[in-house]
């Protein structure tokens, strides 16, 4: 391997660029899907291949190829100078990267049960009993149930000379649950919509245990078709961490972006309202209880890692200190341009995608005090809603509407009857201003999404986000015509 | 410079399988490149040899090669610069009624045959599935003669784009606006052959140029060209567009939400066909109970006719589907009333027809999709469908849209780059973005005009041809700061 990069990096500087990095990268994705108790597909991917990122005068390259030789190591190292030189002819801004120390070492991510050496038949037999479980209820149209795979092995070497090699296993599942009748179509899933996904081994899967949970959310699904609508109004809002972590990834996560902050996504995702001069005025983003870091070493998640795909060693930096707007995701290049370093969040999707900022695992801490229980006790008139259904938001991160799977009266301190087609909207600031009420860590939980897009070509991230649930006052629900 | 490219496609080719060489195979597989498809079918043909060999009763093998290329520019610069070659090999392996699908881009003589050894395992583990009904096999129609390749796209290089962009980026300096968007240009050959006898091989070319304009006093325009020939994209005017847009809509003014006839530009019209094209008009949705569609009912207004059209020149072409089926003309809303709906060979087969030529790559949870949208164009000049707004609103584009409702097809979103209020048919002045919550379905009963004129868009999945619509009567829900 060392051979491939080394060659790579020495043609790119001889055909000039003034620095270099290589990422060489190999995949495993392996896939079951169910459908009312068929085992519809499954599916192994590999992939390899290694991409070349050069600075020629201050502009940037990259090129790839999966083709792992030494001779297409000269041709894409020096197709990468190429691709710079053409760049440099419409460059206003040279780029300059922090500093930092040459990055070395190796990192793997911890699992107990290997999920590549466990039986496929196991596998599949697991899944199928959970998809079964779901469709023997009564009512029920359709089920649909997932398990995934994942690892990958990346290698980074730099001008600079920095060399990491790491391996990185993730796993997910879920099972889910469809009622149709009419014109309704109602949804559970379980643990999350699309699936509960950790850094983790088939230990993770058999901790949902979700052969247990299908048949009681299933027939919650059946439940919501006979449920009344969710009224319009301004209620108060408990949101379950399977919502709230997507509410923390939309409203919080993307903003934070620096890469955004700067424009370089404005054609696709959009930017940002949070502009450097709110870091500088310590903007208040949330309450006093709304606390959020990126944290890359936080153990289970999708975004856990060694060093990002700039060689920038794993660390957790703040985001919202009590409330309070106080960092930025960063790249080496961006960092600079706020008077900081960068966060480490630097991330490619597999070697033949550029690194972008992207999410490491975003997370809204704990407050000690109440558990989710007790909030949900301590409200006498309001909504618990799960499970994320639906997802909007305007392109700087203002405006937001979600819609959940279920919705949970809270009358007097107690869940009670279902509402189907919740909706609620708002404005983020005002949103996160609004949380009076954080779970302890007995609610915390580790969960997150393989499929965050961003940038052109299209790149998915595999981000995590621990939360434990929290309330908010006085939110718009119930939106549009039904 | 436009040309048919080369296809090679069933009937008349014998359907004998490769020698099944894992080494002739890897050899092959080092002659393929966008240009040569027949060489990606004869690939396709050598491993699909290999695993009839060793004991499959049905396979598949699709091959797609190519060369993708993107340069992204914001801030009037270029600051991504990429170029990628791969390939994917994907095989889908049958014992008798168990299936396993297993894809690889290691094109060398132990990764191909890792991926046949592989699969054979796999499918072994598997359960049957019940309702197989095989691969699909060629019924003597060969693919439309589509006219799916263009050199001048396939020779694009790193300096073409940057020329490109500095033309966008001159009309934005010229209006005092910054540049922020992509030109990229994509080649690939795709190859399928199956046991069944199916063998079909096209090359394919794309590109685009997408452009938001900034502007320093708030305003923001919209501007994209796509088409199978790079070299016909007019970069200046897409720039001049956008640039137009960003100055008409600076210190745009808030308006209240609320029920109004609005004209969408093509940019979001797309939005409805990508839509309806995943909610409803796919077989699987209508075998699920979880599409709209019926035939005979009435979706939309007289003035609504939905094709998806795999030969539409002015989309992007291509003769044949993910499974090697030609792809047939489908009417799926005909002067309002739904018609027919998109299949691939399982849901075919479970309705009791053939496939219509609809299939994406195993294995496919989604379904069949409608990738070659076209809605017919109208009578009405652009002029008069603004003209013809007694008060209302001219949307340029939708931001960040999804499901609300199912099988209403109630979808939430954003609108972006150029919101603007109409009044007795003059254009009054921009407006800030909206939330929107509206049934896609009630969208097209409202349709009151349609242009003369239409574009194509890139969707999500593949491109459409679309006119300008106005329509009496969108729900906005929502108001965002800008």
């Amino acid at each position: 391997m060392r051979d491939l990069t080394d060659r790579a990096l020495d043609t790119a500087a001889q055909f000039g660029a003034t620095y270099a990095d290589v990422r060489v990268v190999r995949r495993r994705d392996e896939s079951i899907s169910v459908k009312s108790g068929r085992v519809e597909g499954v599916a192994l991917g590999e992939t390899d291949g290694f991409g070349v990122r050069v600075l020629v005068g201050g502009a940037w390259g990259f090129a790839a190829s999966d083709t792992l030789d030494l001779a297409e190591a000269d041709r894409v190292g020096a197709l990468a100078v190429r691709v710079a030189k053409a760049s440099a002819t419409a460059l206003r801004r040279p780029v300059e990267l922090d500093g930092r120390a040459p990055a070395t070492g190796t990192f793997e991510t911890p699992f107990v049960e290997d999920p590549f050496k466990i039986p496929l038949e196991t596998k599949i037999s697991d899944l199928v009993e959970a998809d079964r479980a779901a469709g023997r209820v009564k009512g029920v149209a359709f089920t649909e149930s997932v398990y995934t795979g994942h690892r990958e092995w990346k290698t980074f070497a730099a001008t600079d000379g920095s060399f990491t090699e790491q391996v990185l296993t993730q796993v997910g599942s879920a099972v889910e649950s469809n009622a149709i009748e009419g014109d309704e179509h109602q949804r559970r899933s379980y643990p999350d919509a699309g699936g509960g996904y950790q850094a983790a081994g088939y230990e993770y899967i058999r901790s949902l245990d979700l052969a247990g949970h299908a048949e009681q959310n299933a027939e919650e699904a059946v439940a919501l078709i006979s449920a009344p609508q969710l009224p319009p109004g301004r209620r108060t809002l408990v949101l379950d961490p399977s919502m709230l972590y997507l509410q923390l990834h939309e409203s919080c996560g993307h903003p934070t972006e620096l890469d955004r902050v700067f424009g370089t996504e404005a054609s696709y995702a959009g930017t940002s309202f949070l502009t450097p001069d709110k870091l500088e005025a310590g903007f208040q983003y949330g309450s006093e209880l709304v606390t959020i870091v990126a944290d890359a070493t936080a153990a289970g998640g999708l975004g856990t890692f060694g060093w990002d795909d700039e060689g920038v060693e794993a660390q957790a930096v703040p985001l919202i200190q009590n409330g309070r707007f106080v960092g930025y995701q960063s790249s080496r290049e961006t960092a600079p341009r706020v008077g900081s370093r960068s966060s480490g969040g630097m991330r490619a999707d597999g070697w033949n995608r550029i690194p972008l900022i992207r999410m490491t695992n975003v997370n809204m801490l704990p407050v000690p005090g109440m558990t989710l229980d007790d909030i949900v006790a301590d409200t006498d008139d309001g909504l618990y809603l799960a499970n994320n259904r639906s997802w909007s938001i305007d392109d700087r991160r203002l405006n937001f509407q979600f819609a959940t799977e279920v919705a949970y009266e809270i009358k007097g301190g107690k869940k009670g009857r279902l509402f189907k087609n919740a909706t609620y909207t708002g404005i983020t600031y005002e949103f996160w201003r609004s949380c009076d009420a954080v779970g302890d860590e007995r609610s915390f939980v580790m969960l997150g999404t393989p499929n965050c897009g961003k940038g052109e070509p299209s790149q998915t991230a595999r981000v995590g986000h621990a939360v434990s649930g929290a309330r908010f006052r006085n939110v718009q629900v119930g939106v549009g015509k039904w | 410079m436009v040309s048919r490219g080369n296809r090679l496609a069933s009937p008349g080719v014998p359907a004998t399988a490769g020698g099944g060489s894992a080494v002739a195979a890897s050899e092959l597989a080092k002659g393929v490149n966008a240009r040569d498809p027949g060489t990606a079918l004869a690939l396709a043909e050598e491993v699909l040899g290999r695993a009839l060999r060793i004991g499959a009763t049905e396979a598949e093998v699709l091959v797609m090669a190519g060369d993708s290329a993107l340069t992204r520019f914001a801030n009037s610069e270029i600051h991504q610069n990429v170029v990628e070659r791969s390939m994917t090999v994907n095989l889908r392996y049958v014992v008798g009624k168990r299936i396993a699908v297993v894809s690889t881009g290691k094109v060398d003589t132990d990764g191909l045959r890792s991926l046949v050894n592989r699969a054979a395992a796999i499918a072994r583990s598997c359960e049957e599935l019940d309702d197989w009904a095989g691969l699909p096999v060629p019924d003597g129609a060969a693919p439309a003669d589509v006219a799916a390749w263009s050199d001048g796209t396939a020779e694009a290089t790193p300096e073409f784009r940057a020329e490109g962009v500095r033309a966008v980026i001159a009309a934005a300096d010229a209006a005092g606006v910054g540049a922020f968007g992509s030109f990229s240009t994509d080649a690939e050959a795709v190859a399928v052959a199956n046991s069944a006898g199916i063998r079909a091989a096209e090359n394919r070319t794309s590109a685009q140029l997408l452009t938001v304009h900034m502007s320093p006093d708030g305003g923001t325009g919209y501007a994209e060209g796509v088409s199978m020939d790079a070299t016909t994209i007019d970069a200046a005017a897409i720039g001049r567009e956008a640039a137009a847009k960003a100055r008409a809509s600076d210190r745009a003014v808030a308006i209240e939400p609320g029920d109004y006839s609005v004209v969408l530009e093509e940019y979001a019209v797309v939005d409805i066909t990508d839509m309806l094209g995943y909610l409803g008009f796919s077989a699987l949705a209508v075998q699920e109970g979880r599409s709209f569609v019926e035939p005979g009912r009435r979706i939309g207004s007289d003035l609504v006719t939905i094709t998806d059209d795999g030969a539409d020149r002015h989309g992007l072409p291509m003769g044949f589907d993910y499974e090697g089926v030609p792809k047939e003309r489908v009417p799926l809303v005909d002067a309002g009333i739904c018609r027919e709906v998109v299949y691939d060979s399982q849901t075919a087969a479970r309705a009791g027809r053939r496939s219509t030529g609809h299939g994406l790559p195993a294995p496919n949870p989604y379904g069949p999709f409608p990738l070659n949208a076209v809605v017919s164009a109208g009578s009405t000049s652009r002029d008069a469908l603004i003209g013809g707004l007694d008060r209302g609103l001219l949307v340029t584009r939708f931001h960040y849209t999804n499901v609300v409702h199912p099988k209403l097809a109630i979808v939430t979103g954003m609108t972006r780059d150029g919101t603007f209020l109409v009044e007795r048919g003059e254009i009054v002045g921009p407006v800030r973005n909206l939330r929107f919550t509206q049934s896609y379905l009630d969208a097209l009963a409202g349709v009151s005009a349609v242009s003369d004129s239409r574009k194509t868009i890139r969707g999500f999945l593949g491109a459409a041809v679309v006119p300008a619509l106005r329509i009496d009567g969108w729900t906005f829900t929502g108001v965002t700061e800008f």
